[in-house]
């Protein structure tokens, strides 16, 4: 129980030290949104156009540093991200709320089914030696060694395009509104397919190498002896013994990678056009929207930190060992 | 002396196929009587653990048993060889006949689990129709059986001392409460307090439960304490056998001689310590003739020639084997 306090505490400390530097990173960057509304005007702004912007984004007000830093606590702490500069004038939170739901669960739903999968054909392939799983493994080596961005690309052009059931872009047919409806679902499942497919083929081959890596040392413990020398079933030996012991990197790392839905998803989400976090990032990137920047990062973070969290008491669960009486 | 109750007849083991094969253990015949003690001694690589997981077909790969037969004789009902059973018959002859402990006392615990999960799942797995209450009277009366504390059952084994963990694997091997209990090298991980105590505990346990055991060690001056008869081994072969006394005081065979000298007696008159030259023999490139020759310091004519066949020395004395030209079979089997 002090373990998880001390943690916690650390986590808390390191939460901090992520929202300090997530407000002051983009304020070190060169140029403003200003600046970068004039430029895609391509300076057909008149000067109290720019004015006015100015002033709408509260850029004319010089606060020092320190201010803009406890203010933007003050409004954090009221959940308040700001306003969107490029989907002004939505707030933050609510161009988050919108896109969050499209990662979590394209890319949340994907990365369990790829540990469980992958984990699962581990276990077989490092208990069984020289099945037909193994034979497996250096096709899913080759296929996650292949940059993600390019086997998306590969996969748009040789599944989706006209007349294809798979769609190239998108997370819903355009015209459909957003509800959970007989209309909405499919498309949304339909649109969802072959991104998830492509994250799905380049993330298992980690957990299958690693747990079968694990299962085939486990596999010469003593204990893995003493189980067979027991007379306990196969299937016991393997599982409740072999796989349980050779489970434990591999849920920490899994833990892990839950932190890693929400920022992870960038290219999915560029290459296929997603509306989910990644995507947005992209485009407040790219048009200097600060404001949505720190409050994708501050979700990012957050994910992370907890994610870790987890991991620490996924570990507390599974390895005795690590707990103190 | 009493029925056998485990006869190894002529196993071999190899570790490897064909022409590159290790030969670990060679034409090994050793009998295994109900309720004794049966010592099994040599020096490191001499096959005297692979001969353990040889018979009890545990052997991981590349070791292969390559011929001879394990033939186990239960209470009632006719002897099985325990190397043509299938799959499922052999996994219901493990540990309800046979149990084995294991050198490892560190590790021969699963360390995710609970002693007593450990100690439950194989009575389950036994006794498919026995209660839980009634597994788990019986994990603590085993418990209690080698002087561990019931409440030790929720004891994850990282909690436990080496001699704990060595005595709730003892536990575990009378759960079912087998013919034989197999024991390699069971106390070398630990203190020699702790031997003393672990051993002195088993041979009352034996007394009461009347349980075999073959007992693996390299260290001699055990098993003349211990054990009722002792086999020694070389390079893959039993090359001598008698009882424990017998071979104390009067060794047949120049290994055994050798092998008595490289410890200090505690009683009796000072001694000059020996041990053996030279090492043990390359297993893939074995001596013609007796193994034992090159470091033999009484080899003669026939050793680097012919290989002494186990028996009975000619000169008397029929309760025991040797395989030395220095004391010829009486007649050759």
């Amino acid at each position: 129980m002090r373990f998880l306090l001390q943690r916690t505490v650390f986590y808390l400390f390191t939460a901090w030290a992520a929202i300090t530097l997530n407000f002051f990173i983009p304020r070190l960057v060169p140029g403003d949104p200003v600046q970068s509304l004039i430029t895609r005007n391509q300076g057909r702004i008149s000067a109290d156009a720019i004015e006015s912007l100015r002033v709408l984004f509260g850029l004319d007000r010089n606060d020092s540093l320190w201010e803009q830093y406890l203010d933007y606590w003050r409004q954090l702490l009221h959940g308040d991200l700001g306003l969107s500069f490029t989907f002004f004038p939505a707030p933050v939170s609510t161009v988050i709320g919108d896109s969050l739901p499209w990662t979590v669960g394209l890319v949340g739903i994907t990365t369990i089914v790829s540990f469980l999968l992958g984990t699962a054909l581990g276990v077989g392939a490092g208990w069984r030696r020289g099945s037909w799983i193994d034979g497996l493994l250096p096709a899913t080596t080759f296929l996650s060694s292949i940059p993600y961005f390019w086997l998306g690309l590969v996969a748009i052009a040789v599944f989706a395009g006209p007349g294809s059931f798979f769609p190239s872009s998108g997370g819903y047919e355009a015209g459909l509104v957003p509800a959970f409806d007989q209309y909405f679902i499919p498309s949304a499942i339909q649109h969802s397919i072959l991104p998830a497919a492509t994250i799905l083929v380049s993330s298992m081959s980690g957990w299958i190498l690693s747990m079968r890596n694990m299962m085939v040392t486990v596999s010469s413990e003593d204990y893995i002896t003493v189980a067979h020398a027991k007379g306990l079933s196969e299937r016991r030996v393997a599982l409740s013994y072999a796989a349980r012991n050779a489970l434990l990197p591999n849920v920490s790392g899994f833990a892990l990678s839950l932190g890693f839905i929400v920022g992870g998803t960038l290219l999915v989400e560029i290459v296929f056009s997603y509306p989910g976090l990644g995507y947005q990032l992209f485009q407040a990137v790219g048009s200097k929207d600060y404001p949505l920047m720190q409050g994708i990062f501050l979700i990012i973070t957050i994910s992370v930190l907890v994610a870790n969290l987890l991991a620490d008491v996924a570990y507390l669960l599974l390895d005795p060992r690590t707990r103190k009486s | 002396m009493t029925d056998p109750v485990l006869e190894i007849r002529g196993l071999r083991v190899d570790y490897g196929l064909g022409d590159q094969a290790v030969r670990a253990v060679r034409d090994v015949d050793l009998t295994l009587h109900r309720g004794e003690v049966l010592g099994l001694a040599g020096e490191s690589g001499s096959g005297k653990s692979t001969l353990a997981y040889g018979l009890t077909r545990l052997l991981p790969p590349p070791g292969v048993v390559s011929g001879g037969q394990v033939i186990y004789h239960p209470v009632d009902g006719p002897p099985v060889d325990v190397l043509s059973l299938t799959p499922a018959q052999l996994r219901r002859f493990r540990w309800a006949e046979t149990s084995i402990v294991f050198q490892g006392a560190m590790n021969s615990l699963n360390p995710v689990h609970k002693v007593a999960t450990q100690l439950l799942d194989v009575i389950r797995a036994h006794e498919p129709k026995s209660t839980p209450a009634a597994r788990l009277a019986r994990a603590r009366e085993l418990l209690r059986l080698v002087g561990i504390a019931a409440d030790r059952l929720d004891s994850h084994p990282h909690q436990l001392s080496g001699g704990m963990r060595q005595r709730v694997m003892i536990a575990m091997a009378l759960a079912l409460e087998p013919q034989v209990v197999i024991m390699d090298e069971p106390t070398t991980a630990l203190d020699v307090v702790m031997q003393r105590q672990i051993l002195g505990q088993l041979a009352e346990l034996r007394e009461r439960l009347g349980f075999a055991v073959l007992f693996i060690t390299h260290d001699l001056s055990l098993l003349v304490e211990f054990s009722d008869r002792i086999a020694i081994m070389y390079g893959g072969r039993i090359i001598e056998q008698a009882p424990a006394g017998q071979l104390y005081r009067d060794a047949l065979h120049p290994y055994t001689e050798g092998l008595l000298h490289s410890f200090p007696a505690l009683h009796g008159p000072r001694r000059e310590l020996t041990g053996i030259p030279g090492s043990p023999p390359d297993l893939r490139a074995m001596p013609s003739g007796c193994a034992f020759h090159p470091r033999c310091p009484k080899a003669f004519d026939p050793c680097d020639e012919t290989l002494p066949p186990l028996g009975p020395p000619g000169d008397g004395r029929p309760d025991r084997t040797v395989a030395c030209w220095l004391h010829p079979v009486a007649t050759p089997r």
